[in-house]
């Protein structure tokens, strides 16, 4: 009975994990950019490719989102059927690099001169033991502040150079019976803020200590005490129903006119161009309050997968197209993000846009381009949602002190890592 | 001697005289066999199988991926260690007290609640047909729809609250879904919605179900009304209290959905239950072993709860 059931056993999982013939002139693709404007913005990528015999394949993800791409991708993995590449952020693309499944692009990268126009703090996730296992593809960034102009007017605001300003103006707009801040109440667009705060709160050197090299004596300093009360601060701008909310719908508050101001990386762009606003005259883009010349990044990488050598080419050739200036012009004019590398021509930037350029170029000059840590590139998962939750439950009252708060931080902070 | 040669032959008739009624006739015994042979094979494998291999997942370091060395019960450590730390609490020590809170509260009440419906609705009474339905149709609705609704009808700038404001009462109150002390009752709220018809359906079948001879007997000895449901309809209903506590148990523990649409995890993430910690730790934040160990305590615990009621309840049947 037993040896009849192994063999029906077998027999199912042999039909199951059928081998998975891949068509050479073709690159498979798993990514979550599936709507409105990032789709049309990857088409462009399509028809570069189409243009030079390659064709496009997406492969399938039930239901959106990153987490489920990346819950298929691994059972792809683990199959031993890579795909050519794969859409990833930050610290995945070390962890499967690790792992020993991503193919090596260095010759392309030499031929394209990769290693001078992508900034080097992006080449700490693009390059593994001295192998280029990614390709970026943008570059956003969260320290901005996205403000409703006309009510900024309305309450007669500048704009705000330092904390103490910016808590002056939220003011202004409490008095005014706007809401001042917009937030969404969850941990991600929590700590995201708090990223900004840290950097505002503590400058440069300080952030990077404490949130990219995680330097315990700054992590429990007083600085880090002051940027957590700092936080606070902030917090009592928010409307009362804030915890829940999803980034987008905080962006809808400014749009509207409802609130002041959202702190939100520059994805929350592509909100205000959607509702057919212009930078300028119906919102603005600052720096967050102290942290100008600084920029927190994150960035979208195509993680390439060591496939067979017949299908090599295509990935050559999408890791080409991906990095090409006129498609770095063209993705993040739509993205709302700024390009991976320094040298492409801003002319078709919007202010803001050109702005972010700009800064990313001093930044990467200047060595003030730090990773996210609430975005995952100022450490490995484990220690970023460490971070998230403490971050969250500071916000919601679970963590009553800042005193508390960093105590809490070390404590989960030295747990993840 | 022949011819007991020659019976023996008649005794066996299948094995050579007739091969092909043989053949016949043992793949007819073997037919129920190979029909489930398939989804036999198939459960050893997924469900028996992996839970061996998320018990072993977790005596080892796999963090992104699965690795295989035996490393030791680490993870367990750490579980041990956040079960007991309340102030601020840790993920796990929310997510246990949660279950803890939902599970006994969205059972009881789905219990007592589906109970008081069916036997309200087996009074006779007119327009049953319309009315059960009603009652049943959330249970065919998704978790996610639930939650969505629900999220929607508690939030207080766009549901009941706001209004309820508009119609007037200005000082209504109601933010547990934003409360981070209140926010596993709304869960269970919007739980309790969602079953208590069919348990209430279930109940129903076994109201139907007891011989009316017994209760005429009961109101000739002139019980009340509610001693007979108290000492007669209720014992009775006894087989149909273990149906309903299985089910619901189970929509308990696997209840992460809910949560997910309804709170998408709470204020500071205390809304978790062991289901959202386990699917956090395993696949957002790379620390597999960790999400495997609470998956074997999440199974641990089923198993003490329902091992003990199944025997208690059978082992009475069969007697």
């Amino acid at each position: 009975m037993l040896r009849k059931l192994l063999i029906g056993t077998a027999l199912a999982t042999s039909f199951a994990f059928s081998a998975h013939a891949a068509d050479v002139k073709e690159v498979q693709m798993l990514h979550w950019w599936t709507s409105g404007g990032e789709a049309a913005a990857l088409n462009v990528l399509k028809q570069d490719l189409a243009k030079e015999g390659y064709a496009w394949k997406d492969v399938p993800v039930a239901g959106g989102g990153g987490d489920a791409a990346m819950t298929a991708l691994k059972a792809m993995v683990a199959a031993g059927n890579y795909p050519t590449a794969s859409q990833m952020l930050g610290y995945t693309v070390l962890d499967y690099a690790a792992a020993g499944v991503m193919g090596d692009l260095t010759e392309t990268a030499k031929k394209e001169g990769w290693d001078k126009s992508v900034p080097a703090a992006l080449q700490k996730f693009s390059v593994y033991d001295g192998k280029w296992v990614a390709a970026p593809v943008n570059v956003h960034s969260v320290n901005w502040l996205w403000i409703n102009k006309a009510v900024m007017d309305k309450i007669g605001g500048t704009e705000p150079k330092t904390f103490d300003d910016f808590v002056a103006l939220l003011d202004k707009a409490k008095a005014a019976g706007v809401t001042p801040l917009a937030l969404g109440g969850q941990n991600w667009q929590e700590a995201t803020m708090f990223d900004s705060v840290v950097l505002s709160t503590g400058g440069p050197e300080f952030y990077k200590k404490a949130m990219n090299d995680l330097d315990e004596e700054s992590l429990k300093s007083d600085t880090m005490k002051k940027s957590f009360d700092n936080l606070a601060k902030l917090v009592t701008y928010v409307d009362p129903n804030f915890s829940g909310r999803d980034w987008n719908l905080a962006t809808a508050m400014v749009i509207k006119g409802d609130a002041l101001v959202q702190v939100m990386g520059d994805w929350a762009k592509g909100e205000f161009h959607a509702a057919n606003k212009t930078p300028g005259t119906d919102f603005l883009c600052y720096r967050f309050p102290g942290t100008d010349g600084s920029v927190i990044y994150n960035s979208d990488m195509f993680g390439m997968f060591n496939v067979p050598d017949d299908r090599k080419a295509a990935q050559v050739a999408l890791a080409t197209a991906t990095l090409s200036k006129s498609f770095q012009s063209a993705f993040n004019v739509v993205k709302g993000s700024v390009p991976a590398r320094t040298d492409v021509p801003d002319t078709d930037f919007d202010a803001c846009g050109k702005k972010g350029i700009a800064d990313l170029k001093k930044a990467n000059e200047g060595g003030t381009l730090f990773g996210s840590l609430a975005q995952g590139y100022g450490a490995p998962p484990a220690v970023a949602n460490a971070y998230k939750d403490v971050v969250s439950k500071f916000v919601h009252g679970q963590i009553k002190t800042s005193d508390e708060a960093v105590t809490e931080l070390v404590k989960a902070i030295d747990d993840a890592k | 001697m022949s011819t007991v040669a020659e019976t023996q032959i008649k005794l066996t008739p299948e094995h050579d005289a007739r091969p092909g009624a043989s053949v016949r006739s043992r793949l007819q015994d073997l037919l129920p066999k190979i029909v489930l042979a398939p989804s036999f094979a198939a459960t050893i494998v997924f469900v028996y199988g992996f839970i061996l291999w998320t018990i072993y997942l977790s005596f080892t370091n796999s963090k992104t991926f699965p690795s295989y060395a035996i490393t030791g019960p680490r993870a367990y450590q750490r579980l041990w260690r956040w079960t007991f730390e309340s102030d601020p609490p840790s993920s796990w020590y929310t997510s246990i007290t949660n279950m803890g809170i939902f599970g006994f509260l969205y059972i009881g009440i789905c219990l007592a609640l589906g109970l008081f419906l069916a036997i309200l609705l087996d009074q006779k009474i007119r327009g049953e047909g319309v009315l059960r339905p009603i009652y049943l149709y959330p249970m065919a609705l998704s978790f996610i729809v639930t939650g969505v609704a629900w999220k929607w009808f508690l939030d207080p700038g766009l549901g009941l609250e706001q209004t309820l404001h508009q119609w007037g009462w200005t000082s209504f109150h109601f933010d547990w879904i934003k409360n981070k002390d209140f926010v596993i009752y709304t869960v269970v709220i919007a739980g309790v919605w969602q079953a208590s018809g069919f348990v209430m359906a279930m109940f129903l079948a076994g109201l139907r179900g007891i011989d009316g001879e017994i209760m005429k007997a009961a109101q000739i000895d002139g019980a009340s009304a509610f001693q007979l449901y108290r000492r007669i309809v209720i014992p009775l209903l006894r087989p149909v209290f273990l149906s309903a506590f299985i089910v619901l148990a189970h929509l308990a523990i696997k209840s992460y959905d809910l949560v997910v649409a309804l709170t998408s995890g709470g204020p500071g993430g205390s809304a978790w239950l062991p289901s959202n910690f386990m699917y956090e730790f395993t696949f957002k934040r790379n620390e597999m072993a960790v999400g495997s160990a609470s998956a074997v305590i999440m199974l641990m615990t089923i198993t003490a709860i329902i091992v003990p009621y199944l025997y208690s309840e059978l082992r009475e049947k069969s007697r």
